[in-house]
């Protein structure tokens, strides 16, 4: 039987990102002077099921790093080497390397260079070898370097990549000399190492059947491989006299005995079985009943459904299905709502039943919509989890102090924008460190820990997901940014707030940053950053204290798939406007619209003239007024800058099911999307951001 | 009657490739992700097999052999280990424990289902 073994990879790359993942961050928690030992066995156990499950699904390159990254770890679990913070940093780096090769199998991409590899291997095995006596040897033929045995190693029929990962394991670990290629992908080799052979053995056959392998201490026989299928190890304890031809292969048919059983555990064929133990008696019985015949001794006949039993409590499934499933729901509430609107003129009192039915489906639907809505929900604690990791390597790298403090790591957001807040939040977290935090010098002069907090904070504020990244750094400086922006030539009044003078950091090309460092500061950032977050239909807001920190926030909608907006009516359609956005609505007097040559209509509202765009004018529709003091102005505010539109009238605020426009139609300028209404009809979402620079000129 | 057997690992990937290995030979197979959920499925029903991991968390293979050999009705069930390490501490070890034999990762699917047929046919 064979089985397709590709079907078994997604399963098993998702499962090694998540030991990766989970050995980083216990990496980064432990305490080097006394690790706790649940932490050291929890961190070996996912480089050991890395190495397993890579083994199985043939990706011997993982192997070979999970294998030599393994024993050092197996090391310093059982106490025999003490734990130092260099060997953390090589965890981190083979960690990485990992990553790197999960990723090249993942999705073909380049993979990790080999220099990489080769240099993080030899680190570890030569950690692993410190402190501790190289395993005893028989006396080599020449002597190699003190401490190390010279092994010859011949290989039979491996396949050249394979080959390729186990030569470039096998150098990482000791001097290699490669003694003669003949063709045919035969090689034969000749190793110093101070690895055991124990060790060199078991490397190996991560890589290739210990069956293509022939090792020796001395030089190697070549008429060893006249014995094909099985290898020996000279001096192995239990190898066999001579090797027993077993039925391997044929796999079905003989039962052999028990006594041919044992026999075959020393075949190294990769199993054994215990003579005495339990369970042989039913060998025996297997081995003397005919193949299909069931087992008598087995207690019970229970008809069990495997399928009860099967799984835990949790299920993959591919986002496909996922936003397939939000889409048909969101289709539903349509439904829904064109349905309440139908019955909203029918008698009451004839109708009741009706009526009944009809609210009721309304609240189911509001809860289905929830529910699923919240399957794409994941904990904010997937972005936060790499930042331990970030905070220590720019920290190390600046040569600061940085404890990272991370609350509310379960608040929940939309997968989609767990995506794409890592960006930006990373930059964040990285300017904090670079500009924000001092040197541990500069702060004891300032009469603070040497040691800064960096506090990465998220929680849910109405609809809204609300996260914070703090820092008790310098704060900014207001002289150094007005300075900045006097040179960049952005204008600037003179009474301007410091609320103001800190927005000025996000404009384009604003980096106040004293010496540009390979951290941040290359004058490309907080702009990015701010664009970012409000292409998800966020907003940033920065809050600074000189000498005390600099706190940003960011505010987020809980999903990008339902939106809060305001619907208004021009003429015969609706547009609806993200909520968000809104300042105030309010009736203009006639005095107040005035005409200002080449920009068109101002308004003034309370003192500040405003641009008024009308919706009519820009989408080319027949409104019901022209007169801005007979419609509706909307105040609206998009990049710090305000703009007033004339609207018909109010109509309501909605949840509404956002549908993109792209893939339904094509893009408009001053649309960001649509939406369907409750009476059927598409309804355009504006796109703010864009109407307020068309009014801004 | 199908045989059932019982595959502890906490490799899901694994897990998996050792179940659909021997559901396509005709065993019901029930997984279990590590040692105290193994004997709990144990303790559920008998089993003609039991396959496990040796490293996993909360209860390793060794102790869950150790513990369903204490169970009368798990006294003669062929028990499994599948370790990475054939060392001659783990076969000791698992001797002792009370496992019927071993099987070194990796395996392919053919080798497992060879050694499988020739514990319980």
């Amino acid at each position: 039987m064979t089985v397709d073994m590709s079907q078994f990879y997604e399963v098993f790359f998702e499962e090694a990102a998540e030991h990766l993942a989970s050995m980083e961050s216990l990496l980064l928690k432990l305490d080097i002077n006394a690790p706790d030992p649940d932490e050291l066995n929890a961190v070996f156990r996912a480089a050991h099921s890395i190495k397993g499950g890579s083994g199985t699904f043939g990706f011997t390159d993982m192997t070979g790093v999970t294998h030599i990254l393994e024993n050092l770890l197996d090391k310093i679990r059982k106490g025999e080497l003490a734990l130092r913070q260099e060997m953390i940093d090589v965890f981190l780096e083979a960690g990485d390397v990992l990553k790197g090769q999960l990723d090249a199998h993942r999705s073909g991409g380049a993979g990790v260079d080999e220099t990489t590899v080769a240099h993080v291997c030899a680190v570890l095995a030569q950690l692993a070898s410190e402190d501790t006596a190289p395993v005893a040897a028989p006396p080599p033929s020449v002597t190699p370097r003190q401490g190390r045995t010279r092994f010859h190693l011949a290989f039979k029929r491996v396949a050249k990549a394979k080959l390729e990962n186990l030569l470039r394991e096998l150098a990482g670990n000791g001097d290699l000399k490669v003694q003669e290629e003949s063709g045919n992908e035969n090689l034969s080799i000749m190793l110093d190492t101070s690895l055991s052979e124990t060790d060199l053995l078991e490397m190996i056959q991560y890589v290739v059947s210990l069956k293509q392998v022939v090792l020796a201490t001395g030089e190697i026989d070549p008429t060893e491989f006249a014995r094909e299928a099985f290898g020996f190890f000279e001096g192995n304890p239990g190898a066999p006299e001579e090797a027993p031809v077993a039925e391997e292969g044929d796999g079905f048919g003989l039962f052999i005995s028990p006594a041919e059983l044992k026999s075959q555990q020393e075949a190294d064929d990769g199993f054994g079985l215990f003579d005495d133990a339990p369970g042989m008696e039913q060998i025996k019985q297997v081995a003397a009943a005919a193949p299909s015949k069931p087992l008598a001794a087995a207690p019970g006949k229970t008809p069990m459904p495997t399928a009860t039993n099967a799984e835990g409590s949790s299920i993959r499934v591919s986002v496909e299905k996922v936003d397939q499933l939000i889409n048909l729901v969101g289709e539903l509430v349509i439904t829904q709502a064109m349905l309440a609107q139908t019955t909203a003129n029918v008698d009451p009192a004839l109708y009741e039943v009706l009526l009944n039915s009809v609210s009721q489906l309304e609240r189911n639907t509001r809860d289905l919509q929830e529910s699923v809505m919240s399957i794409r929900m994941m904990p904010i604690s997937f972005v936060f989890s790499r930042f331990p990791r970030v905070v220590r390597d720019v920290a190390t790298k600046l040569g600061k102090q940085v404890e990272l403090r991370t609350i509310g790591e379960g608040t929940e957001l939309d997968k989609g924008l767990i995506e794409k807040i890592a960006d930006p939040l990373t930059h964040l977290v990285r300017n904090s460190l670079d500009h924000g935090i001092e040197t541990p010098e500069k702060r004891i002069a300032a009469g603070k820990d040497p040691k800064g907090t960096l506090t990465l904070r998220a929680s849910h504020q109405g609809g809204n997901i609300v996260i914070e990244v703090s820092d008790d750094g310098g704060g900014l400086s207001r002289e150094r940014i007005l300075a900045k922006a006097k040179e960049k030539d952005i204008p600037v009044s003179d009474s301007i707030t410091d609320q103001e003078v800190w927005l000025l950091i996000f404009a384009p090309g604003f980096s106040t940053a004293e010496v540009v460092t390979d951290v941040s500061g290359r004058g490309v950032g907080m702009d990015v950053v701010k664009r970012n977050i409000e292409g998800m239909g966020g907003r940033v807001e920065l809050d600074s204290k000189t000498g005390v920190g600099t706190t940003v926030t960011i505010r987020l909608p809980l999903t990008l798939a339902i939106l809060d907006g305001m619907s208004v009516a021009v003429g015969d359609e609706i547009f609806i406007i993200p909520l968000n956005y809104i300042i105030e609505s309010l009736q203009p007097a006639e005095r107040d619209v005035k005409t200002v040559a080449s920009e068109g209509r101002v308004v003034n509202v309370r003192g500040e003239y405003l641009p008024l765009m009308a919706l009519h004018s820009l989408f080319n529709i027949k409104p019901k007024t022209r007169d801005p003091s007979k419609g509706i102005l909307v105040v609206i505010e998009s990049d710090g800058a305000k703009a007033a539109l004339l609207v018909d009238e109010l109509v309501g605020q909605h949840q509404v099911v956002i549908k993109s426009l792209e893939t339904n139609f094509r893009k408009v300028r001053g649309i960001s999307a649509a939406t369907i209404m409750g009476d059927g009809k598409v309804a355009l979402i504006l796109d703010m951001a864009a109407l307020v620079r068309m009014a801004r000129g | 009657m199908a045989k059932t057997i019982l595959a502890i690992d906490d490799s899901t990937s694994i897990r998996q490739m050792v179940a659909f290995t021997l559901k396509g030979a005709g065993y019901e197979v029930v997984e279990a992700v590590d040692g105290e959920d193994g004997l709990n499925k144990a303790k559920a029903k008998p089993f003609n097999l039991v396959l496990t991991d040796q490293n996993m968390p909360k209860m390793d293979g060794i102790t869950l052999i150790k513990s369903l050999r204490a169970m009368p009705q798990y006294k003669n069930t062929p028990i499994l280990v599948l370790t990475t390490e054939a060392g001659d501490t783990m076969k000791s070890q698992g001797k002792a424990a009370g496992a019927t034999g071993w099987l070194v990762k990796p395996f392919d699917p053919q080798k497992l289902m060879d050694v499988v047929k020739k514990v319980i046919g």
